[in-house]
């Protein structure tokens, strides 16, 4: 291969370095007005009255919304369309939008907001998931399971009960994982203008543009073909960019009013509240194992605080237990899972999707299971590993499965077996494992339709554009699609013209989300360019009189493979082909085959592939202060192939980045007011400065093994590398903190005063261990019992009541429906 | 013409709050009007079109709005267009000489130091002020010197690789282009020469 697998730059990498790359915030219209939201100061409240007189006098002002000027609800989910661009008539957590300015300077707009009257009607505050069980009134939505529960989940994989009573050991152990936020450098933006012929584009900084349009047609009640949206490079999404946002919303109501193109962009403390972040989850998770630490069963409950709106929640309360099956072979499962509406910003996708909570917890627990029969951690895993090509107990089909070859990389990189137990003074190893989708096998809403198309076009100039939905955010779709195309066609990828996530000019993609753009865009990109080649390759044989199967496409020329003298140029083959063809334009689409789960749920788990990742996380404990820092990093990640070794080493990288953030420091946590200050839910840190991230300082030297064990599902054999390499990072550092001073915190972010509580605890005589010490009781419904494929099953639950499709979308279920 | 700006200036000016100052940005000299309450950030993107320089927090608290005043790295959210009259100032669009990459530029685009790009054009200026105080920096100094610009895509590795690249190759001052795509650059940034 020419260029798949070569490190090279990437294509848009001379418009990032030259500051030309156009964010949503650079673009500048004639005539553009400037919006600014009014949010909400109270987490809960009726909305009484809201007098907009004076601010729509105010100077400058062109156009005052309010929750009057949206009737319509949307929401990212079909199951959840519980959402208002503003607020009609109950504000839900303390930054939900009430009302919208339009003005012609971004200073009038703010100086207008302060203008508006709202009078709101407080009502009593739900701050947690525990709260939320306990006080189903009032009710912050009229729907879900009841009270403030908005999703409940009960599987069966297999009878625990009698696995668990006859296992050797029984480990139990209570979990919690704080929420955390992506913060993208760039703050959210949108620019929304009529073209002369009236139609709708909006631009925006959109990881799932094609889910906007849809989202924006209903919202506005406009057919979706007068609607374009051109989704412009993220600079930075980390999930956080793939919902709905109320300002897309706002900002093409306001063009559609005024008739001038409106711009909206978000300030930072504006995007700690729009959110959609990691969902804080408490867990309890009950593993069985025989003397030597096989698994015989495993039983998890999960409580995610939900936050004020539904989100991709009800996919998210899945994900925290669906790809618990995927690393160890589990024989047994039962996973039940509650998620709660709270009156805090709303919860939603972080980079790992609802699977980096339960991840730690079993990582974490699989490595107190070691200590407590005297194995080696690694060896731990490696006697257990899933199988490839197998069915797990909850019928997700796994591919190829590289977990065995990363341990193994990470344990003789770290010398694991001669230092982890070994290291002196504070200083300890913890490793810890994961997988990830390779792209979700089912869209967010049901259809038969291609998950992404690519079009190629050719033309005598020798040029090819390609063009696909996907978005750039930064990971570098644009440059794997280039990369395919070139590698098939015998080009260098900065020949071929990109046009990518505008949904006026590009087929559809679903969007950079669940891993999916370089498996399924790729899949997509060599189906047209292999078209593209048949056509040129046909018209090139013909002229050159050598059967088209001998004919190689290289280094910009088709060749005769036998006697390389003989050949044509690209662009003469180009030529050649629209003469023999007329117009050349090729088509490829990809939608990936139907997973063996049939029961309702089973949606939220199968991929196509799954990579895979170990890591081993060095760290030094400073004992009197409970300071945790991370010298090194081993990291081996299983990507089948890497297009674009440095693109895939910088997506690895960033993984540990953030992992390493969400591990020791990040939190997106609030606090209760004082009465006497409103009892309000505010944010604890709703600023860069008090969010506390890692800088350049606190970066650890990363070693990073990419093992290469192509899938026959990937492009050239490629599988996911955005969001797999995350999940080993924050229970190996928990696991290294054990290792180095022999306490467990139990939950994260792992700061210092944890540390030093659970140190102190154990200079005591007591348990050295921090972390969650109950979990509240959940009216579980009754199990859906689906037996693992070897006990009898056939992907189907036994106790459904109706045989559902499984895309069937349900609201009032005891299981979930959603497939994302 | 002349006239007409003054006209304008004298009638935003009594409208409570025009500004106008001399201002050499990536060396070219200028006047500059702008409404008087805005940052150097706001004036850099909305009245010069500049808009490689970025907003982040606005609050200094990120470094994506870095840019060179008098070749020292600032926040150009935290300074007033006013208080820069007579600076010069470097934006990311002032390095590249032509259309050539300047040694750092090229760098960053090869060495994956860049994955979204919108922390790239403050991070660029800052290491472009450490090479020129520091012509072979440590990855100590060099991440010391970073330490206020924040990156949430690549975990700073390959950025620090990518300077320590450029110091290499770009050790007389004078950037190349990496693997030959572009002609070599013959000058400095303004504020090397």
């Amino acid at each position: 291969m020419n260029v798949v697998g070569k490190a090279r730059r990437r294509v848009d990498g001379r418009a990032k370095v030259t500051g030309q790359t156009r964010f949503a915030d650079d673009l500048a219209l004639p005539r553009m007005l400037f919006g600014k939201l009014l949010r909400s100061p109270l987490p809960h409240a009726r909305i009484a009255r809201i007098d907009i007189a004076a601010a729509a006098a105010a100077p400058g002002v062109r156009l005052v919304l309010t929750g009057a000027d949206f009737p319509i609800a949307f929401g990212i989910l079909p199951v959840s369309q519980d959402e208002h661009a503003l607020c009609p008539d109950r504000v839900r957590y303390v930054g939900d939008p009430v009302a919208a300015v339009i003005a012609s300077s971004e200073r009038e707009a703010a100086d207008a907001l302060a203008l508006i009257r709202v009078e709101y009607e407080p009502l009593p505050t739900i701050a947690s998931p525990e709260e939320a069980l306990r006080r189903g009134e009032p009710r912050i939505h009229e729907y879900g399971e009841g009270g403030n529960v908005h999703r409940l989940a009960h599987f069966a994989f297999g009878d625990v009960e009698p696995a668990l009573a006859q296992a050797d050991r029984v480990f139990e152990d209570l979990f919690f994982y704080e929420g955390s936020t992506h913060l993208p450098l760039e703050q959210h933006a949108a620019v929304a203008a009529l073209d002369p012929d009236g139609r709708l584009t909006l631009w925006s900084s959109t990881q799932t543009p094609h889910y906007v349009h849809r989202e924006l047609a209903r919202a506005l009640d406009l057919p979706a073909h007068r609607i374009r949206v051109v989704a412009t490079p993220n600079g930075g999404g980390f999930g956080g960019k793939s919902d709905v946002m109320n300002h897309e919303i706002v900002a093409a109501k306001a063009a559609l009013v005024t008739g001038r193109p409106v711009k909206i962009t978000l300030t930072r403390e504006e995007v700690f509240y729009a959110h959609r972040g990691r969902h804080p989850v408490l867990m309890r998770l009950k593993t069985g194992v025989r003397q030597d630490g096989t698994i015989v069963a495993m039983d998890l409950e999960t409580l995610l605080d939900g936050g004020a709106y539904g989100s991709y929640g009800a996919a998210s309360t899945l994900y925290t237990g669906q790809l618990q099956t995927v690393t160890y072979h589990v024989p047994r499962y039962r996973f039940r899972a509650c998620r709660a509406f709270t009156n805090k910003p709303p919860c939603g996708p972080k980079r790992g999707h609802g699977t980096p909570q339960p991840r730690f917890a079993q990582e974490v627990q699989l490595d107190k299971i070691a200590v407590a029969l005297g194995k080696d951690p690694a060896d731990l895993r490696l006697q257990q590993l899933a199988a490839a090509n197998s069915v797990t107990a909850n019928w997700l089909k796994l591919g190829s499965t590289g977990l065995r070859a990363c341990i193994e990389r990470v344990v003789d990189g770290s010398a694991w077996r001669v230092r982890r137990g070994h290291l002196p003074g504070g200083r300890g190893l913890g490793l810890a494992c994961g997988s990830y989708l390779c792209g979700a096998g089912l869209p967010i809403y049901w259809n038969e339709m291609p998950h992404s198309g690519v079009q190629l076009q050719l033309d005598r100039s020798g040029r090819v554009t390609a063009f696909c939905g996907a978005t750039e955010i930064g990971q570098g779709s644009d440059d794997v699609l280039a990369s395919i195309v070139a590698e098939v066609l015998g080009l260098d990828p900065a020949d071929v013209k990109l046009v990518t996530g505008d949904t006026d000019l590009t087929p559809v993609d679903l969007g950079s989300y669940s891993s999916r753009v370089t498996l399924m865009m790729g899949n997509a990109a060599i189906q047209a360019a292999e078209r593209a080649r048949a056509l040129l390759g046909a018209a090139a044989a013909k002229k050159l009189q050598v059967p088209v199967e001998r004919l190689v496409f290289a280094g910009r020329a088709v060749l005769d493979a036998e006697n390389p003298a003989v050949g044509m140029t690209f662009q003469e083959a180009v030529v050649a082909a629209e003469a023999e063809h007329g117009t050349l334009g090729t088509t490829g689409s990809y939608r990936p085959a139907r997973s063996p789960a049939r029961y309702r749920g089973g949606g939220v788990g199968p991929s196509v592939a799954y990579s895979y990742t170990a890591a081993v996380v060095e760290v030094e404990v400073d004992p009197a202060t409970g300071w945790v820092r991370v010298p090194k990093v081993w990291i081996a990640h299983d990507i089948g192939r890497a297009l674009n070794p440095v693109l895939a080493r910088g997506q690895v990288e960033g993984s540990v980045y953030m992992g390493l953030g969400e591990a020791l420091m990040e939190e997106q946590a609030f606090r209760r007011l004082p009465p006497r200050l409103s009892g309000a839910l505010v944010h604890r840190v709703p600023s860069i400065l008090e969010y506390k991230s890692p800088t350049s300082l606190e970066m650890p030297e990363v070693v990073t093994y990419l093992v290469e064990e192509p899938d026959a599902a990937g492009p050239f054999g490629a599988k996911e590398v955005g969001q797999g390499p995350l999940l080993p990072v924050m229970p190996a550092v928990a696991n290294a903190i054990y290792d180095a001073v022999g306490v467990r915190v139990d939950e994260v972010p792992i700061t210092p005063d944890r540390v030093l509580k659970a140190l102190t605890a154990k200079a005591k005589g007591k348990e050295g261990r921090v972390g969650p010490t109950a979990f509240p009781r959940v009216p579980w419904p009754e199990a859906l019992v689906v037996p693992p494929p070897w006990e009898g099953g056939d992907g189907r639950a036994v106790n459904e009541k109706a045989p559902s499709r499984d895309t069937l979308p349900t609201r009032h279920s005891g299981t979930a429906g959603v497939k994302v | 013409m002349m006239g007409r700006t003054e006209a304008r200036t004298h009638r935003r000016t009594a409208n409570g709050g025009n500004a106008r100052i001399r201002l050499t940005v990536n060396g070219e000299e200028q006047d500059v009007v702008f409404a008087g309450y805005k940052s150097l950030l706001e004036v850099l993107r909305e009245d010069l079109g500049l808009t490689g320089t970025k907003h982040g927090c606005e609050l200094g608290e990120c470094g994506a709005c870095a840019v060179l005043l008098d070749g020292q790295p600032v926040l150009s959210c935290l300074l007033l267009g006013v208080e820069c009259d007579g600076a010069r100032v470097t934006t990311v669009e002032g390095l590249a000489d032509g259309p050539a990459l300047s040694a750092l530029q090229a760098a960053f685009a090869d060495r994956g130091a860049a994955q979204c790009g919108y922390c790239t054009p403050g991070i660029l200026v800052t290491a472009q002020a450490l090479l020129d105080r520091n012509a072979h920096p440590s990855r100590e100094e060099i991440a010391e010197a970073l330490s206020g610009n924040l990156c949430r895509c690549t975990g700073y590795l390959q950025i620090c690789e990518a300077v320590e690249e450029a110091a290499r190759t770009g050790a007389q001052g004078h950037g190349t282009e990496a693997a030959g795509t572009e002609a070599p650059r013959h000058g400095g940034t303004e504020k090397r020469a």
